[in-house]
C-alpha cells in the first residue's frame, strides 16, 4: 500500500514525535511546575513566552529559527563552536523545532494538572518528612497522571501532525527529515492525489488509534 | 519538659504575635474563634508558615533567629482540618508514606495503631472510597506512624457532623491517653475543649489572651473573650457508685460528690464533669422541695459583668473546686452575693465528659 | 419605461467598467506583476486585483470553485491542464515569461561564473525548489544531468517546496548555495548579492510560465484587458528587468 518512501517518513516520523515528546517531557514538566507555583510578577511573561509558538505561523516561526540556527545566527555559531555544527537539516534539528513548536502543547495541560493539585498534598508530604524533590516524585506526578497523559497525547500528535516547521528546518531530505505530513504534501502539490490520501488516512487512523489507546489506559487508571 | 514557642507574623489585616510556654506533654488546646490566628501559630509551628521567633521542643530547638529547620525536617505529625489523604494511594500506603520516610523510632506500633483507630477493614481501600470521619482517623495514624515528637491537630472534627463527632471523640479520647508526646489541638469548639484538653491557650486577635491549667482557665471569670452559653467549669471526679435501680451514678470530686446519669463508666474510673454556668443557680438556704438532685455548699468568691447588661457571672468555690454559675443582675443584687458569703448551689445538668 | 431601463444600462455599464479583473499569479512573478497592474490601471482604465501564491495550490483551489479569472502559472503544464479539463478558456493560452535559473550563494566569490564549484563539491548542503513540484527544480535536476553530476551531487540536496524558500535556506547561508530563479537575485538589472552562474538556458527546457483565462473571466472585458496588456513591451521590458526572458 505504502511506497517505500512513504514507509521511510512514517518511521522518521514516529521517531521525530517520541524523540520530541520525551525531551518535551523532561523540560515541559520543570517549567510547567514552576509556572504552577510562581507567585512573582514573572509568571506573566515566562507563561507569554511558553505560548509563543501557539500565536506565530509555523512557517515564520521556522524562518527565524532557520536564521538562529544557520552559519550566523547566535545558536548556529554556538552549535559550531560546540563541534555539533548546524542544526537545519538534520534530524537534530528537526527535534529542536518541534520541541519548541509543540512546548505550548506540554506545558499547559501540566500547569494546569499541577495547578488543581495545589499546595495541600504537599504540605501534608512536608509534614510526613517528604523533601521538595521526593514530594514531587511520590505526591505530584501520581496525581497530575491525567495531565502528564494529556501533555503527552498532545505533544505527540502535534509533532506528527507539524508541517510548516519541519518544511523549513528540515530540508526535505529522504530518510532524513521528510516526515509523513511533508511527504503528503508533496503528494497534494504534485497532484497525486491516490498516494496523499493513503498515507493522510494511515495517519488519521493512526492518530486516532494513538489517542484512543491513551484515553481507555487513562480511564481505567482512574478507576482502578 | 516543655513546648516554648515565640512567633511573630503580620499579614495585611492580621497579625500574629504570641509567646507561649506549653507543658511536654498532654493535650494543649488552641482555643479560639475563627481568624484569631490559631491556625497560623499551628502552621508556625510546623514549618508550613514562615514567622519570625523561636520554637524548642522538649529541648530540641526546630527555630530561632538563626535557624530554621524546614517542616520536612521537623519530626512532628500534623493531622489537617481537611484530613489531605493522598487522592492516588490506598489507605495502607497513605499510612506507610510517613512511616517509610522517618528516621525517628515509632510513636506507635502500625498494627496497634490500625487497632486503636479501627482501620483494619480500611486498609486497601483508596481516600475517595472513606467517609470524613473515616479519613481523619487515617489521618491521624498516618500522622502518627511518622514517629513524631509533637503532634498538631488543625480541628480534626471540623468537617464532621454532630454524629460522626460523637462517633470520632472516644476515638481520640483513647488516643490521647495511650500518647507520651505532646499533643497541640486547635478547635473552637468548648466541648471538644472540655473532653479532650488538659492545658488550654485562649487565642484572640493573634494573641495569646490567657493559658493555663483546663480547669483553671475555664473557671476564670475575668477571660477576656466571653463564652457565653459555653462558660462552664471542667474538673476532675471518680465514679464511686453505681445504683442499678434508678440508673444513676455518684461521682467523688475535691470538695463533694454529685449524681449524674449511669453511662455505664465503672466504679473506681477517673471521670471528667463539666457544669455549665447556666445551669448552675443559686440560693441563700437549702432548699429540699425542688427536682434539682444536686445540692452542694458553696462560697461565692467573685463576679463579674456578662456580655448583656442584665447577666452577671459568679464564681464559686466548693471545697477545692472552683465553678460558675450565671444569673440575672437583679438576682445577684438580691441574694447580696458578695465575695465571702457562704451559699448552696443548685445544679440542673451536669455531663461527664470522658 | 425608457427611463429605467436606460438607468439600468448605464448602472450596468459602470459595472462592468469597475469590475476589476481577479488574478492568481506564481509566488515567483510577485514583483513584475504588482508594477505591471499598476501600469495597467494607468493605461487602459481596469483594475487588476492579484493573489500571489504556489500553482499547485492554485490549481486545487480553481478547480473547487475559487473565484479567479485570470491564472498566470509558474509553469505551462497547469494551464494545459486547466484548459484540457474545462475549467479555463481554449485558445487564450500563452507564454508570459520565461524563467531563468541560476546557481546563487550569499558569499561572494563562492560560485564562478563557469559552475565549476558543483564539480568540486567543497560544500554541504545544496539548496534547490522540489523537482516533482516546482518546474526551477526540474530544470536544475535537468541541468546537473546533462553535466553528470547529478549522482554526485544528489547527497547534499536539502529541498525547498519552492523557489522562495529555497532562496531562503541560501540567503540565511544554511546551504551554502542552492538553485533560484534569476528574476529572484536581479536588483535593478544586476546580481544583487554574492555570487552567481547562470545556468545555460541549453542545459535545461526552458522554463515557461503560461498565463490563461479562467472559466470564472469569460466575457469579463477586464480579464481580457489583462492578458492583452501583459503581451504589450511595456510590460515585457518590466518581465525583462526582472531577470526573465520574453
Amino acid at each position: 500500500m505504502f511506497s517505500p518512501a512513504d514507509l521511510a517518513a512514517i518511521w522518521l516520523t514516529l521517531k521525530l514525535a517520541t524523540v520530541t515528546t520525551l525531551l518535551l517531557l523532561l523540560i515541559g514538566t520543570p517549567i510547567a511546575w514552576r509556572l504552577a507555583r510562581m507567585r512573582s510578577w514573572w509568571k506573566g511573561p515566562l507563561a507569554a513566552v511558553v505560548a509563543m509558538p501557539l500565536v506565530l505561523p509555523p512557517t515564520v516561526l521556522g524562518f527565524y529559527l532557520l536564521l538562529l540556527m544557520g552559519p550566523h545566527g547566535p545558536v548556529g555559531r554556538f552549535t559550531e563552536w560546540l563541534g555539533i555544527g548546524l542544526l537545519p537539516f538534520s534530524f537534530g534539528g528537526l527535534v529542536v523545532a518541534s520541541v519548541i513548536y509543540s512546548l505550548p502543547f506540554v506545558v499547559q495541560p501540566l500547569q494546569n494538572a499541577f495547578e488543581a493539585i495545589g499546595e495541600r498534598p504537599l504540605e501534608a508530604a512536608a509534614t510526613l518528612r517528604a523533601s521538595p524533590l521526593d514530594a514531587f516524585f511520590s505526591v505530584a506526578v501520581p496525581l497530575a497522571r491525567p495531565g502528564f497523559l494529556t501533555a503527552t497525547i498532545l505533544g505527540f500528535a502535534h509533532t506528527v501532525g507539524e508541517f510548516g516547521i519541519v518544511l523549513m528546518i528540515g530540508g526535505n531530505i529522504p530518510d532524513k527529515t521528510r516526515v509523513v505530513s511533508v511527504q503528503i504534501y508533496d503528494h497534494v502539490e504534485a497532484m497525486d492525489y491516490a498516494a496523499a490520501h493513503g498515507l493522510a488516512a494511515g495517519m488519521v487512523v493512526f492518530s486516532f488509534l494513538v489517542l484512543l489507546a491513551l484515553y481507555l489506559l487513562n480511564s481505567r487508571g482512574r478507576r482502578s | 519538659m516543655s513546648v516554648a514557642a515565640r512567633f511573630a507574623l503580620a499579614y495585611p489585616g492580621f497579625a500574629l504575635d504570641v509567646d507561649l510556654d506549653l507543658p511536654g506533654s498532654g493535650v494543649t488546646a488552641l482555643f479560639g474563634q475563627s481568624g484569631c490566628g490559631k491556625t497560623t501559630l499551628l502552621r508556625c509551628m510546623a514549618g508550613l508558615e514562615r514567622g519570625a521567633g523561636r520554637l524548642a521542643v522538649n529541648g530540641e530547638t526546630w527555630q530561632d533567629d538563626s535557624l530554621f529547620v524546614p517542616t520536612h525536617r521537623r519530626p512532628l505529625g500534623y493531622v489537617f482540618q481537611d484530613a489531605r489523604l493522598f487522592a492516588h494511594l490506598d489507605v495502607a500506603r497513605n499510612l506507610d508514606f510517613g512511616m517509610r520516610r522517618s528516621r525517628g523510632a515509632a510513636t506507635v506500633k502500625r498494627e496497634a495503631i490500625i487497632d486503636l483507630l479501627g482501620l483494619g477493614p480500611l486498609l486497601d481501600r483508596l481516600p475517595e472510597r472513606l467517609s470524613g470521619g473515616e479519613q481523619q482517623r487515617v489521618a491521624i495514624a498516618r500522622a502518627l506512624l511518622a514517629a513524631p515528637r509533637l503532634l498538631l491537630m488543625d480541628e480534626p472534627l471540623a468537617s464532621l457532623d454532630h454524629a460522626r463527632k460523637q462517633e470520632f471523640l472516644p476515638w481520640l479520647e483513647r488516643l490521647r491517653d495511650e500518647l507520651d508526646i505532646p499533643l497541640i489541638y486547635v478547635s473552637h469548639a468548648p466541648d471538644e475543649v472540655a473532653r479532650l484538653a488538659d492545658h488550654i491557650v485562649v487565642m484572640d486577635a493573634g494573641r495569646a489572651v490567657a493559658q493555663g491549667p483546663l480547669a483553671e482557665t475555664l473557671a476564670r471569670i475575668d477571660l477576656p473573650i466571653k463564652l457565653g452559653e459555653d462558660a462552664g467549669a471542667v474538673f476532675a471526679a471518680t465514679v464511686a457508685e453505681r445504683d442499678a435501680e434508678w440508673h444513676l451514678a455518684r461521682v467523688e470530686f475535691d470538695g463533694g460528690e454529685l449524681w449524674v446519669r449511669d453511662n455505664g463508666t465503672p466504679v473506681g474510673r477517673a471521670v471528667r464533669v463539666r457544669i455549665l454556668a447556666r445551669d448552675v443557680s443559686i440560693a441563700n438556704s437549702r432548699h429540699d422541695d425542688v427536682s434539682i438532685m444536686n445540692l452542694l455548699p458553696a462560697t461565692v468568691v467573685a463576679h463579674a459583668a456578662e456580655d448583656h447588661p442584665s447577666q452577671v457571672l459568679v464564681q464559686l468555690r466548693v471545697g477545692e473546686t472552683l465553678l460558675l454559675g450565671r444569673l440575672t443582675r437583679r438576682s445577684a443584687q438580691r441574694l447580696d452575693l458578695a465575695p465571702g458569703r457562704e451559699v448552696w448551689v443548685q445544679i440542673k445538668a451536669v455531663a461527664l465528659v470522658g | 419605461m425608457k427611463l429605467p431601463l436606460l438607468a439600468l444600462l448605464l448602472i450596468a455599464a459602470t459595472a462592468a467598467r469597475a469590475d476589476p479583473v481577479q488574478v492568481a499569479v506564481a509566488a515567483n512573478f510577485s514583483a513584475p506583476a504588482r508594477q505591471i497592474a499598476q501600469d495597467f490601471e494607468k493605461d487602459t482604465g481596469h483594475q487588476a486585483v492579484l493573489a500571489f501564491g504556489a500553482t499547485g495550490k492554485f490549481y486545487a483551489q480553481i478547480r473547487n470553485g475559487a473565484p479567479f479569472e485570470v491564472l498566470l502559472a509558474a509553469d505551462d503544464e497547469t494551464p494545459a491542464k486547466l484548459e484540457k479539463e474545462g475549467a479555463a478558456l481554449a485558445g487564450t493560452r500563452f507564454t508570459y515569461a520565461v524563467g531563468r535559473l541560476v546557481l546563487w550563494s550569499a558569499k561572494a566569490g563562492f560560485v564562478d561564473d563557469k559552475g565549476e564549484v558543483l564539480k568540486r563539491g567543497e560544500f554541504r548542503h545544496l539548496a534547490l525548489a522540489n523537482p516533482r513540484l516546482a518546474p526551477y527544480g526540474a530544470a536544475a535536476v535537468e541541468a546537473m544531468s546533462a553535466l553528470k553530476l547529478l549522482d554526485a551531487v544528489q547527497p547534499k540536496f536539502v529541498q525547498a517546496e519552492n523557489i522562495a524558500q529555497a532562496h531562503q535556506f541560501v540567503a540565511s547561508g544554511n546551504a551554502e548555495l542552492g538553485f533560484v530563479a534569476l528574476s529572484q537575485v536581479m536588483k535593478d538589472g544586476k546580481l544583487g548579492a554574492g555570487s552567481a552562474w547562470v545556468v545555460p538556458a541549453n542545459l535545461h527546457q526552458p522554463i515557461r510560465q503560461d498565463a490563461v483565462i479562467l472559466d470564472k473571466g469569460r466575457g469579463k472585458p477586464a480579464a481580457e484587458a489583462w492578458l492583452k496588456f501583459l503581451r504589450s513591451e511595456k510590460a515585457r521590458a518590466v518581465i525583462r528587468g526582472y531577470g526573465y526572458e520574453i
